[in-house]
């Protein structure tokens, strides 16, 4: 099933192209990784599916277009800078957004166990580490289950550890059905995701699994992919 | 019943941030308490004066001090990310705005209150009507400051341009809003602006209340004109929160 499905989507600011037309889907029950160099227009095109972005052409988020009032509750955005209330605890921060989202306080807390900062929800989010952090932002976007996760970066920084441990759980969400799009400038985080978009000023690369990707380009890694379909392209 | 329930969430978040900043919450309800002390000191031997100036500062203050913070704050949650992560939830642009107005509302109703009991039971402050009056109209301009700020928080980029709205917007109005020359003794066209500003109505209830023994229809119809001015301003804040850009 199609989660996101983008047709010559257009996305202008000011007098800048940021996208141009863009063509993709994205199956629900995948971790679909966006890659793509900063300035790409990942973020852009993560704010358009989560309806904060305007956006021309068609962009349809779970069969309805990008924005519209009823897929709020079934969407979860992790901005690139956690977008916490520094001077909030961890509690407070997702107490309130849990009443925002209309959540039960004890589902709250049972999504700050889900990513480990059960220990932490007294604490200031201020003298949180960089990676405690960003998973303060993932939880909040957790809560109310929804269906799509729309990810920006969310393990940028992070240290080794902790990364392997939010992949797997992004794994865990993707198997319990839901769509995961996790954006990255990273290459090898590209190695992790099934399916990829690959995108470079507002244009599409690639949009299918990277099983394919490598056997297509025959290269041995997806940063080798990503230079060789630049080349095609050109 | 949603929008209720995330207009008080809002409300509470925004209280507990304040309380977390102990010493902001410190200066807010101590500052205009010593300036008025400190200005019944300087009239100490002058009265009269102290008592024509010190009703129309309680309108003041916590007009300045209300702008300065909700613009701030507003800014910061405008800047920080949580306000566009706000807007991809259920949330209305207007359950934010009530919120913020509920809860800095809330503060300045207590800063109004220590100031005015302040100024009228220690300082002696002379007040021919009736003293809950006074706390009426400080009310109203804290919120009056609330919703200013909120407004004003939207054309600002940085924190730093916020402050510059200080004098930009806030000192012109306290110039000719009749604190320092009667409004009657303005040239005209000074006169006929300081009717088109919200403070104006503020000052004049004040000194209203201190020189009549009883609440004239002058002194409500100030008081409507003010609220007026609060609606219209977080109306047109509610506006220019953009949920798409």
């Amino acid at each position: 099933m199609n989660a996101i499905k983008a047709k010559e989507l257009v996305v202008q600011k000011g007098k800048a192209n940021i996208l141009h037309g863009l063509e993709m889907t994205i199956r629900a029950g995948t971790i679909t990784g966006l890659i793509g160099p900063s300035g790409s227009g990942k973020t852009t095109l993560m704010r358009a599916i989560v309806g904060v972005q305007k956006y021309s052409g068609e962009l349809l988020v779970l069969g309805k277009p990008a924005g519209a009032v009823s897929l709020r509750p079934r969407l979860g955005y992790v901005t690139q800078s956690p977008a916490v209330y520094d001077d909030l605890t961890v509690k407070q921060n997702i107490h309130y957004f849990a009443r925002v989202v209309g959540v039960a306080k004890h589902d709250a807390d049972a999504v700050l166990a889900q990513v480990r900062l059960d220990a932490q929800q007294g604490q200031l989010v201020r003298s949180l580490s960089g990676g405690q952090r960003a998973r303060v932002s993932l939880a909040i976007a957790l809560l109310g289950d929804p269906d799509i996760l729309i990810l920006d970066e969310p393990t940028v920084g992070l240290d080794p550890i902790l990364r392997n441990e939010l992949w797997s759980q992004f794994s865990e969400l993707a198997r319990q059905g839901k769509a995961l799009l996790v954006s990255s400038h990273v290459m090898d985080e590209a190695e992790r995701c099934e399916e990829l978009v690959l995108i470079r000023d507002g244009n599409l690369l690639w949009n299918d699994s990277r099983q394919k990707l490598m056997e297509v380009t025959k290269a041995s890694s997806v940063s080798d992919a990503f230079v060789s379909m630049i080349k095609r392209e050109v | 019943m949603y929008h209720l329930r995330a207009t008080f969430a809002t409300a509470g978040r925004i209280l507990q941030q304040l309380l977390h900043d102990k010493r902001t919450v410190a200066l807010m309800f101590l500052a205009p308490t010593i300036l008025m002390g400190l200005l019944a000191w300087v009239f100490s031997n002058n009265t009269h004066m102290f008592n024509s100036i010190a009703p129309a500062l309680l309108g003041v203050f916590p007009f300045v001090i209300m702008f300065l913070t909700t613009s701030i704050t507003t800014l910061r949650e405008r800047t920080g990310g949580t306000l566009e992560r706000l807007m991809t939830m259920r949330i209305s642009k207007l359950d934010i705005i009530v919120g913020y107005a509920l809860a800095f509302g809330l503060f300045g109703i207590v800063q109004s209150i220590i100031t005015s009991s302040v100024a009228i039971y220690w300082l002696g402050m002379d007040v021919s009507g009736p003293q809950w009056f006074v706390i009426i109209v400080a009310i109203t301009d804290t919120l009056l400051g609330v919703a200013l700020g909120l407004l004003a928080s939207a054309f600002a980029r940085t924190e730093f341009q916020a402050v510059q709205f200080m004098p930009a917007f806030i000192f012109p109005q306290l110039i000719v809003c009749g604190l320092f020359v009667p409004l009657a003794q303005l040239p005209d066209a000074l006169n006929a602006a300081a009717y088109w500003l919200p403070l104006t109505y503020a000052v004049d209830a004040l000194n209203g209340v201190v020189t009549n023994s009883v609440i004239t229809a002058d002194m409500w119809r100030d008081i409507w004109v003010v609220c007026c001015f609060i609606v219209v301003a977080l109306a047109l804040a509610s506006l220019t929160l953009r949920r798409r850009s």
